[in-house]
């Protein structure tokens, strides 16, 4: 792969952009020299025909819990106020509680659902409608307990920070179809920030043309994109054009083609300014449609953004992820755990939905999944209800995008402490996404510092089972 | 071994990236395709099918088919046809094949009569043979043919290539051009106008001198080396708190404006508090390793991330130093360089010896006002010591009664309750106190259990001890290293019930250090509204949460260690045994555990006595600790101590000491750093298993990787190690940072992994040019200064960056350097052109990081992980230069993340360089960006002369240097006056677009008219909008 540095953004977004190449000649020339291979944001053929062409990723930030979402555990209630077995603890490392923690049964009451009788939690009312059309995952596993380098384990497939991530790979890979948009869009709703920060959604060592490009649900959705007050649309368009020109003459003095790009990068903006408000712009939806979102023209939410998720994938843009950060309990589990999925179950479903409703549902993969679970014993200093950090079991559930609907993979043991089945680790979700768009994962690589980097590490294993 | 002959034919060796008939090199390109895919089964190890593939004997004769290479035809070369997949037998090699382009250079090597030199006929004999590998020799300079382009030797070697490529250098570019990018490139800086009229292509020399003497040089290349230190302001992780390490910063720039010789900037970075005498520079300077990121967030387990940290040094080492990738040998032996997993535990092990300090550091200014205090009060108590010559006498005797207030106490270990701690670690030490660590909540009692068989138990002792890795050394872990214990209460419960917990009363309570009652101030403010206060020691047993003993004595007298002891109503303890239960009861700090607003405990120590008239030993530890000393045995400035805390127990002294006390308010504050600060008693270190830190192997003593130059003599400590780097036999030390240089000045390195120089990079065109470089650098004292003029000085730097579409054809990434550099310049320095083409650009040096303007909503959450502090600069610090905003690694300054600057996640030695819509949206947008196109326009409308084509050109040429060209200042013009017409049509109104800067009182220019101003401003934001503006060329 390319590891020069001149070479890295070349271009965004050239080869269709609506205005003239500066001289013609060098446009010839670039086209010659193979200059719009090298446009970093291209549109590339992944390895072999890909499933899915976007990805949507839920991310909820904290670690829900999956024994009060998705994982019934009828003994844990059983066996509620009592130690863990010994053996269970050896060399188990947790963030606060110690091993004389006692198990706490399950604080939500589950019931089955859908064709294959999917185990669904009361908390979740709004999922428990679409588990025909998603697959869940019980057996996720991952190798950090605390936030930071599990988030950024599940986004870059290492605790350390530095590398790309996943939205990153995706667009390195695959390029933008998006003339106007940014490939990787970011949203964050929730109680805080992601503990892993903008590394969640960085570039890494990759060219920075990758990383993510946070949006805001509210006010302007990219930094800077409206004009500084006493600048209309008239004077920033005649700005530009002079900008042009006088770029164009520079293009034809110095014969640079970074200026063609400098151009295009300027027009490119130009037309954001226009398409991302009309983007974020809501209120043509139909009052169904908003309604079914939960979703509130000029509100910064959850359901805003999941919506918004849609509006981005129609627009091309290849991966949107969305950060709600508030699953975090280790006290009064019950209800932050209602405040929560009040807050997310409905626009996620909804998300499945209407991509299903628009047929975008087949070429886009939707994840949802925070960065591990939570302890089946309790934590709370004055309560008896919280739980812990917890890597060795949790869940996730996915759907669209070559994944196979309506199936549940993989078993917790009794207590949903460990898998005892059809385990999934964090590498292994990636392997298999990264399948989905069509790549090999092994085959994914970036030369940097002498190595051939890739998402996966030296790790992963595509999970056939959950392949449609 | 170390041959020069083998070096050189190493070097002559070199061939041409670009070019079309490419030559194979053997060295470079085929043995280490051959050692890395094939010897593990064809070598000296195994030898399947009886071949070897790291001897020339065998790879020519060997195996079955008496030789595996027959040179010049490929196709029936049973090595060849084996790799390609060709014929019947297995595809070679059987573990994945190669990729297709080594298939295709091996095909071409062979075809090209496969040249495997006799010097390395034997891999398993011969050094690993790769350029990098063997210090610099200074080659000799090349032949040219058109020697009068040649101005010194740099462009000797550039000549020779671009003759043997049938390539001419491009034409000197013009006088404007020059000094506008040597200006960028040496200060970071645009050149201002005045300074443009009255440059001479001849002065060319002299103005080198200049730039390379402005403390702006300093700015411009400290910062290249911030990235390289990945240096932030904030700690990173999810809390990401802001911490003080510009002290650090400031060093770096001053050490590079000093020109302070290479070598010594590493040994100061890495050792300098082992250097003899160390000063305070020398400590901030280690802070280069602690610009590690620290994770304090609830529930870590801080050892793992310690070892992160530990980790991230050795990859800026290998980075920023040596040019290695060492990481690459943390969990295996390096894949393709010969660092094996032990030698890189070896390097870890000289630098995991070392506290995690945070020290108190002093400006020069603040220096003198400190030493001017303590003179103060040292003076005082001169006069007071001669106003009573008994005093000696008097202090013996006092000694004497004080020897008898010592109480037996016993150190207890109780047991922490995890869940109790609010995410805290309490770690416990050797001497059975606790370590307050991780994530320090800003409000949390921590409660604690000891089981005892001891009965009468009369007291309880609380011992706040300093250490090393607390705040400015502790006791507490707030920013000033101080605490505050809300309450302290104790319970028992008979060992046969512990649920039958009782409270034990406290009936006195006494401390070394009681403080007036006083109000909290920020950074503790909680926004409760309750009144919140601390004081004497009385506060911690009055029930009341509210109030706290407070240890703070304020600067220069705060790091001390503190006792209290809290006496019983009754002797406690059952029969049969006691589980008692003590609470730390820390209330005292602010609203946000985010930030840094903790105002815990940071050392701690309980014992318990029997002694029933205990209380706490008023003396200070460190009094007590000279007191031990016998009297004739103290040195002078012991006694002075035991004096100065003697004569605040003398009643009849209190006017004096009324005196003398207020005195300590003159002593600055101060700021602290981050800094190394070796352990007493070193840590072992282990390899580790896949990396991982709970999984320890054998242990490995500090050593160097045994391919690279031996380490020098001496203690085999950190000093060494930092000898060992900056060694004249290091191969890669001097080659990495003439490297460096080279790559900002040219867009690339001479080697183009400057991160790399190992076995995967690729070779160097002008390999011999960095080692001549390197050479001079080791033989200049290591100045870079020298070697930045060197480049300034050469023709090679000196060309025209124009591009015609044949060179762009034939050299499109300018590898060959047939023409003169031309690219944008790094965020700091596009935000700097700006500020200074303007004219708001404040020049200060150093200092506190700032905070120029950015949305607020970046700093609360859900964007932030937590809200974060920005108070925007009103004043002259909004216009300080790009390298002093503050920058939080969670969120970067948008302006500058927009252009690529890293985030300090790591160390970074090669930006990207992108070209994105969200730069031009911020240069066409961003308000700092229309304060300095108002800026501009003002001061040209001012300072521009009299007509309009003067003023066009006067504002062009502040942000581009050059005077415009008739048609751009046509262009302009009609511009200028369309919206001139539209702001008096009131199509636009002008004063939205004149909304003055904040700080500055801006009055329209004289004469100018709103409308004009507006158009002005317009015009301005044009041309600071300019890919000229931000581009060197």
């Amino acid at each position: 792969m390319e590891t020069r540095s001149t070479n890295i953004a070349r271009r965004w977004f050239l080869q269709k952009c609506g205005v003239g190449l500066g001289s013609v000649a060098l446009g010839n020339l670039l086209a010659a020299e193979g200059f719009a291979k090298t446009d970093p944001l291209a549109v590339k053929p992944p390895h072999f025909a890909p499933k899915a062409k976007n990805v949507i990723f839920l991310f909820m930030a904290g670690g829900p819990s999956h024994l009060e979402l998705f994982d019934y555990k009828p003994q844990l209630e059983k066996f509620d106020g009592t130690l863990p077995p010994k053996e269970l603890l050896e060399g188990y490392r947790a963030a606060f509680i110690n091993p004389n923690s006692t198990l706490l049964g399950p604080k939500a009451k589950f019931n089955k659902y859908g064709n294959a009788g999917a185990e669904i939690s009361d908390f979740l009312p709004y999922t428990s409608e679409i588990v025909d059309d998603i697959a869940i995952v019980k057996s996720m596993q991952t190798d950090s307990f605390n936030h930071a380098p599990a988030q950024i384990l599940m986004n870059t497939g290492t605790p350390q920070f530095g590398r790309p991530s996943f939205g990153a790979w995706t667009t390195y890979g695959l390029g933008s179809e998006s003339q106007d948009l940014p490939a990787f869009v970011v949203f964050s709703s929730g109680s805080k920030g992601p503990s892993g920060g903008n590394s969640n959604w960085g570039a890494g060592f990759l060219p920075t043309v990758y990383q993510g490009v946070q949006f805001r649900s509210g006010g302007d959705p990219v930094l800077y994109l409206s004009n500084p007050p006493g600048v209309d649309e008239k004077l920033q368009r005649e700005s530009l054009d002079v900008l042009s020109s006088l770029n164009r003459m520079r293009l034809d003095e110095t014969g640079d083609p970074e200026i063609n790009t400098r151009i295009n990068s300027f027009e490119m903006a130009f037309r954001m300014q226009s398409s991302a408000p009309e983007l974020m712009d809501i209120s043509k939806e139909s009052p169904e449609t908003l309604e079914m979102y939960g979703a509130v023209p000029g509100a910064a939410s959850f359901a805003n953004n999941c919506l918004l998720a849609r509006r981005l994938v129609q627009r091309g843009v290849r991966f949107v992820q969305l950060f709600h950060e508030a699953w975090d309990q280790h006290g009064n589990l019950v209800r932050e755990l209602g405040k929560n999925c009040a807050n997310t179950d409905q626009a996620a479903a909804a998300l499945i939905k209407d991509l299903k409703r628009t047929g975008l549902l087949d070429e886009t993969l939707v994840v949802w999944g925070g960065e591990f679970g939570r302890t089946p014993m309790v934590q709370g200093l004055d309560t008896t209800d919280g739980r812990d950090h917890h890597p060795n079991a949790f869940t996730m559930w996915m759907a669209g995008g070559g994944i196979k609907p309506g199936m549940t993979l993989g078993r917790t043991d009794d207590l949903g402490f460990n898998v005892v089945e059809d385990g999934v680790h964090v590498h292994d979700l990636h392997a298999t996404l990264l399948h989905l768009l069509g790549f090999d994962h092994t085959k994914l690589t970036y030369r940097f510092q002498g190595r051939d980097f890739r998402l996966t590490d030296v790790h992963g294993k595509v999970v056939d089972k959950l392949l449609a | 071994m170390r041959s020069t002959t083998l070096h050189l034919a190493l070097l002559f060796g070199l061939i041409p990236l670009v070019g079309s008939a490419q030559q194979v090199d053997f060295a470079r390109d085929v043995q280490p395709i051959l050692l890395r895919s094939c010897s593990g089964c064809h070598g000296s190890g195994q030898q399947s099918g009886q071949l070897r593939l790291d001897t020339k004997e065998s790879v020519f004769h060997g195996g079955a088919s008496k030789g595996v290479v027959k040179p010049g035809d490929a196709e029936n070369s049973p090595l060849y046809r084996r790799i390609a997949g060709m014929g019947s037998q297995p595809r070679m090699p059987m573990d994945g094949e190669l990729p297709a382009e080594e298939i295709a250079l091996l095909k071409r090597w062979i075809e090209q009569g496969a040249p495997w030199p006799d010097a390395l006929s034997d891999a398993a004999e011969a050094p690993i043979p790769h350029w990098a590998f063997f210090p610099p020799v200074r080659p000799a300079l090349p032949a040219v043919k058109n020697k009068s382009w040649v101005r010194n030797p740099i462009d000797r070697f550039v000549l020779a290539k671009l003759e043997s490529e049938g390539l001419q250098p491009s034409p000197e570019t013009d006088a404007v051009t020059l000094l506008r990018r040597a200006s960028l490139d040496v200060v970071g800086l645009p050149p201002t106008v005045e300074e443009v009229d009255a440059f001479r292509r001849k002065d060319y020399s002299k103005q080198i001198d200049r730039l390379l003497a402005s403390p702006h040089y300093g700015e411009r290349w400290g910062r290249t080396w911030l990235d390289a230190a990945r240096y932030a302001d904030s700690d990173g992780f999810e809390k990401d708190k802001p911490r003080e390490v510009w002290f650090y910063r400031d060093w770096v720039v001053n050490a590079l404006n000093r020109d302070m010789g290479y070598d010594q900037f590493i040994v100061d970075q890495i050792a300098g508090d082992l250097l003899p005498n160390a000063t305070q520079d020398q400590r901030v300077a280690t802070g280069f390793l602690r610009n590690s990121m620290i994770n304090e967030e609830g529930g870590i387990d801080p050892e793992q991330f310690r070892m992160e940290a530990m980790f991230d040094r050795v990859d800026a080492i290998g980075k920023a130093i040596l040019g290695l990738t060492i990481q690459c040998a943390q969990c295996h032996n390096h894949k393709f360089d010969p660092i094996k997993q032990s030698e890189y535990y070896q390097i870890l092990a000289f630098l995991n010896n070392s506290n995690e300090s945070n020290v108190n550091v002093f400006t020069p200014r603040q220096q003198r006002q400190r030493e001017r205090a303590l003179a103060k009060i040292e003076i005082a108590e001169d006069q007071l010591m001669a106003a009573n010559p008994d005093w000696p006498q008097r202090i013996a005797t006092w000694e004497q009664q004080s020897q008898a207030d010592v109480a037996n106490w016993e150190v207890i270990r109780p047991t922490v309750r995890d869940i109790s701690t609010g995410g805290q670690k309490y770690s416990p030490l050797e001497d059975g106190s606790l370590l307050g660590q991780g994530y320090a909540p800003t409000k949390h009692r921590v409660e604690m259990t000891w089981e005892t068989e001891q009965r009468d138990i009369t007291a309880m002792r609380l011992e706040l001890l300093l250490h090393p890795d607390l705040p400015r050394g502790g006791p507490g872990r707030s920013i000033y290293g101080t605490g505050a214990l809300s309450e302290f209460e104790v319970e028992i419960a008979p060992a046969s019930d512990p649920t039958k917990r009782e409270k034990v009363k406290i009936v006195e309570a006494t401390a070394d250090f009681n403080a007036p009652e006083q109000e909290l101030q920020a950074p503790y403010i909680d926004k409760s509204g309750n009144r919140r206060v601390t004081g004497p020691i009385e506060f911690a047993v009055d029930g009341e949460k509210d109030t706290a003993w407070e240890i703070d004595a304020g600067p220069g007298r705060r790091n001390q260690p503190r006792k209290a002891v809290f006496r019983f109503e009754q002797p406690i303890g059952f029969e049969g045994g006691s589980v008692i239960t003590i609470y730390l009861s820390q209330q005292h700090g602010g609203w946000n555990s985010d930030d840094n607003q903790n105002n815990n405990l940071g050392r701690m120590r309980l014992s318990a006595t029997s002694d029933a008239s205990a209380h706490a030993d008023p003396l200070p530890a460190e009094v007590r600790d000279i007191l031990a000393v016998a009297a004739p045995e103290r040195s002078q400035q012991q006694q002075r101590k035991v004096f100065a805390y003697w004569r605040t127990t003398v009643p009849e002294w209190q006017a004096a000491n009324d005196q003398i006390d207020p005195l300590w308010s003159q002593h600055p504050e101060g700021t602290t750093q981050l800094v190394l600060n070796e352990m007493q008693h070193p840590r072992e270190t282990h390899i580790l298993e896949r990396g991982d830190f709970l999984m320890p192997g054998e242990e490995v003593e500090p050593g160097v990787p045994a391919f690279l130059n031996p380490l020098p003599e001496g203690p085999r400590d950190r000093l060494t190690f930092a000898r060992w780097l900056t060694d004249k036999k290091s191969p890669t030390t001097a080659r990495v940072i003439v490297n460096r240089i080279w790559q900002a000045y040219f867009g690339q390195g001479i080697v183009d992994t400057p991160e790399d120089l190992g076995t995967r990079a690729n070779a160097p065109v002008y390999g011999d040019l960095l080692d001549w470089l390197a050479v001079e650098l080791m033989e200049h004292d290591w100045s870079l200064k020298h070697v930045n003029r060197l480049i300034l000085e050469s023709a090679t730097y000196q060309q025209s960056s124009k591009s015609t579409p044949e060179l762009i054809s034939r050299d499109p990434y300018n590898t060959l350097l047939a023409r003169g550099p031309r690219f944008r310049v790094d965020a700091e320095i596009v935000r700097d052109i700006a500020l200074q083409a303007s004219g708001l650009l404040n020049p200060t040096l150093g200092g506190p990081p700032v905070h120029p303007p950015a949305p607020d909503f970046l700093f609360q959450p859900p964007v932030s992980y937590g809200p974060k502090v920005w108070d925007t600069s009103t004043d002259e610090n909004r216009y300080r230069r790009a390298i002093y905003t503050f920058r939080y690694r969670s969120l970067p300054y948008p302006m500058l993340d927009a252009f690529d600057a890293p985030k300090g996640d790591a160390s970074c030695i090669r930006r990207s360089r992108s070209n994105t819509p969200l730069q031009a949206l911020t240069t066409l947008n961003e308000p700092m960006y229309m304060e300095a196109a108002r800026a501009l326009a003002f001061r040209t409308l001012e300072a521009g002369g009299g007509d309009t084509h003067q003023q066009i050109s006067y504002a062009f040429r502040r942000c581009v240097a050059r005077t415009p060209s008739k048609s751009e200042l046509d262009q302009l013009t009609t511009f200028l006056n369309h919206q001139e017409q539209r702001f008096e049509a009131r199509e636009i109104n002008p004063w939205e677009m004149l909304g003055t800067n904040p700080g500055f009182q801006n009055h329209l220019p004289a004469g100018a008219s709103p409308e004009k101003a507006a158009a002005w401003t317009a015009l301005s934001r044009v041309l600071l909008n300019l890919d000229e503006t931000i581009t060197k060329e």
